[in-house]
């Protein structure tokens, strides 16, 4: 059944990216221009399209794929149908008309170029979502729609409310889209390694019956719902109308929050028709159509209106979707392209008024007929189609939706009465948008009023003539496209029923029609008092959702702070309290509960007399350390340890070790020294007695533990197959007799590459630290930390800490973080290498 | 610390501990030694050199900034692995190449180049930071 294996449908969804990457650079050139130029990417998908419909229309459709991750079985496949090839039109073909306008309507904003960059971005990823059939790549398409968007309202990002719109709408569509990330991976476990959306549709009566069907369907409809702007997330997309005009016409109406209905639609074979989903699905909807169509009411800013509208709209397509039948969903089809014409050109005229006049405040217009009557004209043709009345598309919409709930159950009754009142709502806001600013009293407005020019006006005559057209020519639409997109919704073929004849208008189904529209005309003649009526009872409630989702975002990072403070209170002693107890309990803890306590050696052995010396030199320097007077003597003395602990390395065959030792010790002593002289510390350390005696215990129990591991790992056989494997494959292998290096710089690269960019991530946040020190306290501890990281004994982690922990005491701000992952690591790691050390000796 | 003595000797100073830095660095592979090990060499000599001279001397004598000699370090070795992709082996896999050059035979291979890369990020980032020090000590 397959068209084609045609790889060009993957470059549709690529053509927008690239051609976003060139719009700053065409801007530069052609100036505003450059949305004529622009344009051709869109046009040109949406030509290459055209031809699909008939094959499409007759059943067929197209697949095609490429590798992406052939590991996991996850490609990056494209799919045609009925419904993609339908939204693909509608994206590509509205993103032609939007493109050229933005080009007029944002002339000489030095933005531009980066604006239409966005809005190609946006469009790629709306192409591909809708294209996609793996249901990874959705998810990767639907969270990139997300940030587009959040882009694309952001644009004016000086706006405090703009900023504000773009992070909400963002948290609220990107969460939802976690939501759709968990509800796939779920999905595709319990199918069995099902990635593709071509594939699922089989799968509808097994996956209802497993037992986790409804966490998958919550977390789909948390996804939809998210992005539909479905009650009770429907608050984000009025606020997203603080993008430019252009923006709210693509994303906000026509496109980007029609994605969560394609969601539904798509995944209507599979997860749809079990009671659970109609019921949700239909009463989520009607709150969110009443909501939106009330609020609407409610506005004087044409945008506001048309934002709240739509919200109801949105409301109105996912009943249908939950209604579920054959004429529901041609309904919802039919409605969906009916929606996304005279919604599109609705805020294109908007955008016109505001252009041309200077506001777009309702209240603020009138008598705009003279001046500005193709608008007038375009603006009654697409009020009929919202209206539904005949001859435009969406008369049919309105027919069909009202014929799918005739039935006598008091379910339907309730829907048609929602729908009754929702639509006459919408029919009111769309009629006072087309009448109220253009007939009456010319009023004075901020601009002198001016009709728009070709770029502006085109789109909304299209659309205009589309709806106008689509909906004589029913027969040919509902073929070509209507059937065609609702039997891909549902999960069998739909045969096209759509035609005009005159009987139609004298069944009873036309009274219900009939009975919107006074309804529509009476509330039209209230509106004032209407709008007054629902400002009072605004006005009356403290709450609202927005008010909630502030308080949400404020507790959150509230919540953050308070952890943030918990942990990171800024005591360094506290730090390395916690450090060192912690290790101090890692260490002896286990040794304990297994009951592996070491038997402690009975005998002295027998050393040689430089070997005893050595230690001799050890011992010296750390009571030297403890009687010292300064904190500066201590440091150094605790150097004269670190050097023994060196010679140690040295005399048991381990040079490399204690080539790097001693660096380190240096480094160390004279970094310490450095510090030391910035932070604000007494040159003693006046510890009061208890402190002693705390730190003192808690040095005394790390020592303990850290001997008692050694001497137990003394008494077990040490186990040489890895020291083996390296000493015998070093030099054959990797052409290199120095073990140790062979396995730093080969054996176990990739720790390397790690490592060394951990050192320069640290050394970048020491910098930051000792730069950004205000009032000379925040220095670099930090630095200290990042130097002995490759300190390889046990013992001498020890000893460095007891040292970190004398020079800790003022209250610096230091990342306790570096020093936990560093200590875990440098445990793990040091392990091999010392084993080899013993190899060589 | 800043006597006539040390500061005539520590240019010499410095420079045979680079030099022995680098000796270090090659000899690694088969003798005791190695990038982390010269690297950390090669960041004393710096730091005695700030020091002596003062830490805008040594700005200049280093020409780049050290942080970005850190930076050339990870991105050496990352390259040194990424090498691996042109003989379709995988990432960090060690190749070898050798050259006469006279009697002797040297070894060039990409763990060398890595090594490379571990000593100019851990000479980078030591030098960095106590050259922030002690850039701080004389602005003091």
């Amino acid at each position: 059944m397959a068209l084609s294996m045609d790889i060009s449908v993957a470059l549709i969804s690529i053509a927008p990216f690239l051609a976003a990457f060139l719009a700053p650079l065409i801007f530069r050139f052609t100036g505003h221009l450059a949305g004529w130029v622009l344009s051709i990417v869109p046009a040109g998908i949406f030509a290459y399209l055209i031809p699909f419909i008939k094959p499409i229309s007759e059943g067929k459709f197209v697949q095609t794929s490429l590798n992406w991750v052939p590991e996991y079985g996850i490609n990056l496949s494209f799919f045609i149908d009925g419904l993609s090839l339908t939204f693909a039109l509608l994206i590509s073909g509205i993103g032609t008309i939007i493109v050229i306008y933005s080009g007029k309507y944002l002339k000489g904003h030095h933005d531009q170029g980066k604006f239409l960059a966005y809005i190609l971005m946006f469009m790629g990823s709306m192409l591909g979502l809708v294209l996609a059939d793996n249901m990874v790549a959705l998810f990767v398409y639907w969270e990139l729609t997300a940030i587009t968007s959040f882009l694309l309202i952001g644009f004016n990002h000086k706006k405090q409310a703009s900023r504000r719109a773009a992070i909400q709408a963002l948290v609220i569509t990107g969460g939802g889209g976690l939501a759709l990330l968990v509800g796939i991976l779920l999905m595709q476990q319990m199918l069995g390694g099902v990635w593709e959306l071509s594939a699922i549709r089989e799968y509808g009566a097994a996956l209802h019956e497993m037992s986790l069907y409804p966490v998958v369907l919550v977390l789909f409809l948390i996804a939809a719902f998210t992005k539909s702007a479905q009650f009770p997330f429907h608050f984000w997309l009025p606020n997203a109308m603080e993008a430019p005009t252009p923006v709210s016409a693509f994303l906000h109406s026509a496109t980007m929050v029609k994605a969560g209905v394609y969601l539904l639609a798509r995944m209507n074979p599979t997860l749809g028709g079990s009671e659970i989903w109609s019921i949700t699905l239909i009463s989520f909807g009607s709150i969110t159509l009443l909501w939106g169509a009330v609020w609407a009411l409610k506005q004087t800013d044409m945008k506001q209106m048309l934002a709240q509208t739509t919200v109801a709209s949105l409301g109105l397509l996912v009943i249908l979707i939950g209604i579920g039948t054959d004429i529901a969903l041609t309904a919802m089809v039919i409605y969906l392209v009916a929606h996304a014409l005279y919604k599109a050109s609705f805020f294109l005229i908007a955008g016109i008024l505001d252009h041309g006049t200077g506001t777009r405040d309702i209240t603020e217009l009138g008598g705009l007929r003279r001046l500005m009557p193709l608008s007038f004209i375009l603006a009654i043709i697409a009020a009929i189609s919202m209206a539904g009345l005949p001859p435009a598309i969406g008369f049919f919409a309105k027919e069909e939706m009202y014929l799918s709930l005739l039935q006598n159950d008091l379910k339907s009754i309730i829907v048609l009465i929602v729908l009754i009142a929702g639509n006459a709502m919408m029919l009111v806001v769309g009629a006072s948008i087309a009448i109220k600013p253009f007939l009456g009293g010319l009023k004075p407005t901020p601009i002198k009023p001016h009709e728009g020019s070709l770029a502006l006006i085109i789109g909304p005559l299209l659309f205009g003539i589309l709806a106008l057209l689509s909906g004589i020519f029913i027969t040919y639409t509902g073929k070509m496209i209507i059937s065609p997109t609702a039997s891909s919704i549902s999960s069998i073929a739909i045969e096209n029923h759509l035609k005009w004849y005159f009987a139609m208008f004298l069944k009873p189904i036309i009274l219900l029609s009939v009975v919107t529209w006074a309804l529509g005309a009476l509330l039209f003649f209230k509106l004032d008092t209407i709008r007054k009526f629902l400002r009072s009872l605004d006005d009356g409630f403290k709450w609202n959702f927005d008010i909630g989702f502030d308080w949400l975002m404020f507790s959150l990072i509230r919540f953050a702070d308070m952890i943030t403070r918990f942990w990171h209170h800024g005591r360094l002693e506290l730090y390395m309290i916690v450090v060192f107890v912690a290790l101090g309990v890692a260490v002896i803890a286990p040794l304990i509960i297994n009951n592996a306590v070491p038997a402690m050696p009975t005998s002295i052995p027998s050393l040689t007399f430089y070997e005893w010396s050595v230690i001799l030199l050890a011992a010296v320097g750390l009571i030297a350390m403890l009687v010292a007077k300064t904190r500066l003597v201590a440091i150094v003395s605790l150097g004269i340890q670190g050097f023994a602990v060196a010679l140690i390395f040295m005399l048991f065959g381990a040079p490399d070790l204690a080539f790097t030792q001693f660096m380190v010790e240096i480094l160390t002593v004279v970094i310490l020294a450095l510090v030391m002289s910035r932070l604000y510390l007494d040159r003693r350390d006046n510890r009061i007695f208890e402190d002693i005696l705390r730190d003192g215990s808690i040095a005394l129990v790390c020592g303990v533990g850290i001997t008692m591991l050694l001497i137990s790992v003394v008494q077990y056989p040490i186990d040489l197959r890895l020291t083996d494997f390296f000493a015998a494959t070093s030099l054959p292998i990797a052409h290199g007799r120095n073990i140790v290096n062979v396995i730093l710089v080969d054996f176990r690269g990739l720790d390397t590459f790690g490592e060394i960019a951990v050192v320069m991530g640290a050394g970048i946040a020491v910098l930051a630290l000792i730069r950004i020190r205000s009032g000379g306290r925040q220095i670099g501890i930090g630095a200290k930390k990042s130097k002995p990281r490759r300190k390889s004994t046990r013992v001498q982690k020890a000893t460095t800490a007891s040292k970190a922990k004398n020079i800790a005491t003022s209250k610096t701000k230091v990342k306790v973080t570096k020093v936990k992952p560093k200590t875990v690591k440098s445990i793990r790691r040091s392990k091999p290498i010392q084993k080899n050390k013993g190899a060589k000796a | 610390m800043n006597t006539v003595i040390f500061r005539t000797i520590a240019p010499i100073l410095v420079a045979i501990m680079v030099v022995f830095s680098v000796f270090i660095l090659l000899r690694g592979h088969n003798e005791p030694g190695g990038g982390f090990i010269g690297g950390l060499i090669a960041a004393s000599a710096i730091a005695i050199y700030g020091i002596a001279a003062g830490v805008e001397e040594v700005r200049k004598a280093l020409k780049f900034d050290p942080i970005a000699i850190a930076g050339f370090g990870v991105f050496i070795a990352g390259l040194a692995g990424l090498l691996s992709y042109f003989y379709q082996v995988p990432f960090l896999t060690g190749l070898w190449a050798y050259l006469d050059i006279g009697p002797s035979k040297v070894a060039l291979s990409t763990p060398l180049l890595f090594d490379i890369g571990v000593y100019f990020a851990v000479l980078g980032t030591i030098a960095a930071i106590a050259l922030a020090l002690e850039e701080d000590e004389e602005g003091k």
